[in-house]
């Protein structure tokens, strides 16, 4: 009846799991509860959780992205706290069985579900806005994507409590992925949670394609499109090519390990080092897919805070393209090891090297932008530059490695943890929390405390040094990863070091969650009535903040690069005069939600082998999509007087904030 | 599999040339690309496993061209009356319409007897999937282009009953789905095509 599941996977003796679970249960609880007591649900259920809007569907990204920043740093710093403690005999506080789940978890949740939903987020929010556009192409594909996305978050944390999670690393590598060696459900866990997010992502990336290419505004040619924009482009082309291999790579793990297939296992003609090929043709790109965006946030703000437009951008356009099409021909420098010889190691190895050029090339144009520029140092601009320096390192770390030689000596070490940590946190991480900051004013019509913000910055920063750098010395004293205790006292001190760098990391990441509720709390002084708090270059600080749902009350024309500066300076910003039209809108649909919740339905199934519950959550998930494709009502229009109300309003509100402003000022004179 | 037939988006009135319409078969089509690298990498991957019989049988052994000539010529004659069935929908011609979907329709139950038939066969006579990786390939690529084909089925009988229940004609959205139906059919013929000449011709040597 239920398959494998038993009381017994249930992990009551392990009181750190257990704690774990309890925690989680707890806060899911008290906030479902707030919800219930305040009356939210009706509210919840009409704005957000049934929304096709994308700025909505993108903070609920985000949203999800920063909770799963705090579960995958207690993974963090629960392995810096093993690691500084478990060496010359010691066992440490985790065994083995727990702390490799872990290190899984830890990878596969920031990855997965801390960086990806945080770009997709910030994707959301800010393209359709940059290109003058009311949504995206297929709003209702939007909403199916993030339940996608979000219900696999649902199914890695249940297995926290029901089960375990895969003990293989962060790529599952077989044979050890095999049911021979991983006969628990924690690689079925992996397996499911990644094909549905997978698949949520897939229709992101085909759906933001579209948006951009077909529903810019009119005057938008490809050369007048902000770099964002672009980088969303090329990310999404990159989507498109290398998740498909990610599903297929999984997939036919999954039919080694349900129906005794023979693709990777050691018998039988299996290959495990073309499951290594193949993920890896999918891994490189995803890391393009992470910091293409990235580099998208830093470019606007770049030029933003430096008041100038962004210097050389067509060289950014083609660096960006030439980084997408060069990602598809370095995946096996992820492993040198594999022995296929000089000829083919040295091709990888300079093609590797060769993608350093155009990030080079980006690396000078911020520079070049902030040099002479007149610098505003908010928030943003803090991690910028932080990120300038911090991933060149990174950079000149990954050059390194991509000498095959050295790599040999490096593979596995520590010192790769601490290249890629260098890169992911330096670049992914602080480009997106650069971006949260930045955009955060337009979702939500006001400013992040930037005292906090600052200080948050200065942790995570200094942290970051403090905790990784070691993480180099160690990886050349001969430090391997995943280790989970060791008896080479040398090591010690410098993990002691590390330890102390994680929780300097911490203190950042309370101090952004301190920033967001004191902001809150301090929302109307910090509200921006202009929409363009930052003195923004590009379309989307051109309507109000938060922008109404439909975006734009009249379809924005473009004629320059950087359009509403150019505006500005050259005063064709008038104040709307003339009749509104009416807008054709999307209707909001629960279809999304419930498709996502069958299809965790039947991941839960399969993962425990109960194929009742799994033909019921596929059939379940087949025919919502038929109901929904039977409805022809899926869009209105919003009337021209509807939208002059809601224009008008804002206006009167403007006004009067700012009459009030005015007195206040007086009143102090 | 249909995913992206369905949306609708919200259009701003850029201009009289971005309808609803062409972004649908646009996104579809992208979908389609996103599925011709899901096959490649099949293929790929049959490409590893192509000779590893692991003491099992090889292509020689197991293939019977002419069983699978036939299964071809069904795909490929469903693929032409699809074209009928499309050019009487251009002419709003619902009966037309529904006429050679069907026959397309039956033509595709064919191939996929046939395929389930020759699967069948194949593991009664213990040469499952689960024999050797060649054996594993070969179904798991066989068996996703199988899989695509009857998703396809499925669609065609949805859309069916949609436009008969509607009842007004062959309206714009519809008219969007059979043309994405349409693009993903002979996607299927296509990839067939490769199947058949990688696996099968080169297969039986
Ligand atoms: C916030 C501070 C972070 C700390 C303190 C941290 C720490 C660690 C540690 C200790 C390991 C295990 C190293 C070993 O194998 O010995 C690890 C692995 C890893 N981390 Fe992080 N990490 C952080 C952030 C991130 C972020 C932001 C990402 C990605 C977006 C990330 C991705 C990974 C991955 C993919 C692995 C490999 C897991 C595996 O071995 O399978 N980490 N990290
Ligand atoms: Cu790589």
């Amino acid at each position: 009846m239920l398959g494998k599941l038993t009381w017994a996977d249930i992990p009551f003796d392990n009181p750190i799991e257990m704690g774990a679970v309890l925690f989680m249960g707890g806060v899911v609880a008290v906030v479902l509860g707030l919800v219930t007591w305040y009356r939210q649900w009706p509210y919840l259920w009409r704005e957000w959780l049934t929304s096709v809007d994308h700025k909505k569907i993108g903070v609920m990204y985000i949203l999800l992205a920063l909770v799963m920043l705090l579960r995958g740093f207690s993974d963090a710093i629960m392995m810096r706290a093993q690691q500084a403690i478990a060496h010359d005999g010691a066992p440490g506080y985790l065994p083995p069985h727990h702390y490799d789940q872990i290190f899984t978890a830890h990878g596969v949740i920031m990855i997965f579900f801390m960086a990806m939903p945080f770009m997709i987020g910030l994707m959301n929010i800010a393209v359709p806005l940059q290109i003058g556009a009311r949504d995206v192409a297929f709003p209702f594909l939007n909403s199916v994507s993030f339940w996608l996305t979000a219900v696999s978050v649902g199914l890695v944390n249940i297995s926290l409590a029901i089960g375990e999670f895969a003990q293989t690393g962060w790529l599952a590598y077989p044979p050890l992925s095999e049911l021979q060696y991983s006969p628990g459900v924690g690689v079925d866990y992996y397996i499911w949670s990644l094909q549905i997010s997978g698949i949520g992502t897939l229709l992101t990336g085909i759906n933001f394609f579209v948006t951009i290419l077909k529903m810019r505004a009119p005057g938008m040619n490809y050369m007048k499109m902000p770099v964002f924009v672009w980088t969303a482009l090329c990310t999404n082309v990159l989507i498109m090519a290398a998740f498909p291999i990610l599903t297929v790579t999984l997939g036919l793990l999954t039919l080694d390990r349900y129906l005794g297939m023979h693709f990777f296992t050691n018998d039988a003609g299996g290959n495990q080092m073309m499951y290594v090929n193949l993920i890896w043709a999918w891994g490189h790109p995803e890391v393009y897919i992470l910091i293409l965006p990235a580099f998208g946030v830093f470019s606007e703000v770049v030029a933003t805070f430096s008041k100038k437009h962004l210097f050389g951008y067509a060289a950014m356009v083609y660096a960006t393209i030439s980084i997408t099409v060069l990602s598809f021909v370095v995946w096996l420098h992820h492993f040198f090891t594999m022995g296929s010889g000089a000829n083919v190691n040295a091709f990888f190895g300079i093609t590797t090297m060769i993608i350093a050029i155009p990030t080079g090339v980006k690396v000078f144009n911020w520079l070049f932008t902030i040099f002479r520029g007149r610098v505003e140092f908010h928030t943003p601009i803090l991690w910028t530059i932080g990120f300038m320096v911090t991933f060149t390192i990174g950079g000149m770390t990954g050059v390194l490695l991509a000498v095959p030689g050295a790599d040999y000596v490096l593979h596995n070490s520590l010192f790769l943890i601490a290249h890629f940590h260098n890169v992911i946190i330096g670049g992914v991480l602080f480009g997106y929390v650069a971006g949260f900051n930045y955009w955060f004013p337009k979702a939500f019509g006001f400013k992040l405390n930037e005292t906090i913000g600052k200080w948050s910055f200065w942790f995570w920063l200094s942290g970051f040094y403090v905790a990784f750098m070691p993480l180099y010395v160690l990886g050349f004293m001969g430090m391997t990863r995943r280790m989970n205790h060791y008896d080479n006292p040398a090591w010690t001190p410098w993990l002691e070091v590390a330890a102390v760098g994680a929780c300097m990391i911490l203190v950042g990441i309370v101090l952004q969650v301190t920033q967001i509720v004191v902001s809150i709390r301090q929302r109307e002084a910090l509200r921006d009535w202009t929409g363009d708090p930052w003195g923004g270059r590009t379309l989307e600080w051109s309507t109000s903040s938060p922008p109404p749902f439909y975006n734009f009350a009249v379809t924005p024309h473009v004629h320059a690069l950087d359009e509403f500066c150019d505006a500005k300076e050259r005063g064709r910003i008038a104040k709307h005069t003339g009749a509104y039209e009416d807008i054709h809108m999307p209707r909001n649909t629960p279809a999304g939600l419930f498709i996502a919740v069958f299809a965790a339905i039947m991941g839960f199934a399969l993962i425990w082998h109960i194929w009742w519950m799994a033909a019921f959550g596929f059939l379940a998930m087949v025919t919502t999509f038929i109901v929904r494709s039977c409805n022809d009502d899926i869009d209105y229009y919003v009337p021209a007087s509807e939208v002059a109300r809601i224009e008008g309003e804002h206006e009167r509100a403007v006004a009067l904030s700012l009459a009030n402003a005015r007195v206040a000022a007086a009143v102090r004179a | 599999m249909d995913a992206t037939h369905e949306s609708l988006a919200a259009h701003p009135e850029h201009g009289e040339h971005h309808g609803p319409g062409p972004n649908t078969v646009f996104g579809f089509w992208l979908y389609l690309m996103t599925d011709c690298i899901l096959f490649a990498t099949l293929f790929a991957a049959f490409a590893v496993a192509r000779h590893q019989f692991a003491d099992g049988p090889s292509g020689h052994d197991i293939f019977d061209l002419k069983y699978v000539g036939v299964e071809t010529l069904l795909l490929l004659v469903s693929s032409c009356t699809y074209g009928l069935a499309m050019l009487d929908a251009y002419r709003n011609r619902t009966s037309g319409l529904v006429l050679w979907m069907g026959i397309t329709f039956l033509l595709g139950l064919g191939f996929i007897g046939m395929e389930v038939n020759e699967f069948s066969h194949l593991v009664a006579e213990g040469h499952g999937p689960d024999q050797s990786a060649f054996l594993s390939a070969f179904f798991t690529l066989v068996g996703t282009h199988g899989l695509h084909v009857t998703c396809g089925l499925i669609w065609m009988v949805v859309l069916m009953s949609q436009i008969l229940i509607k009842k007004n004609g062959i309206s714009g959205p519809y008219m969007n789905r059979l043309m994405c139906l349409s693009l993903f059919w002979h996607f299927l013929d296509i990839v067939w095509i490769c199947v058949f000449t990688f696996v099968y011709l080169m297969g039986v040597q």
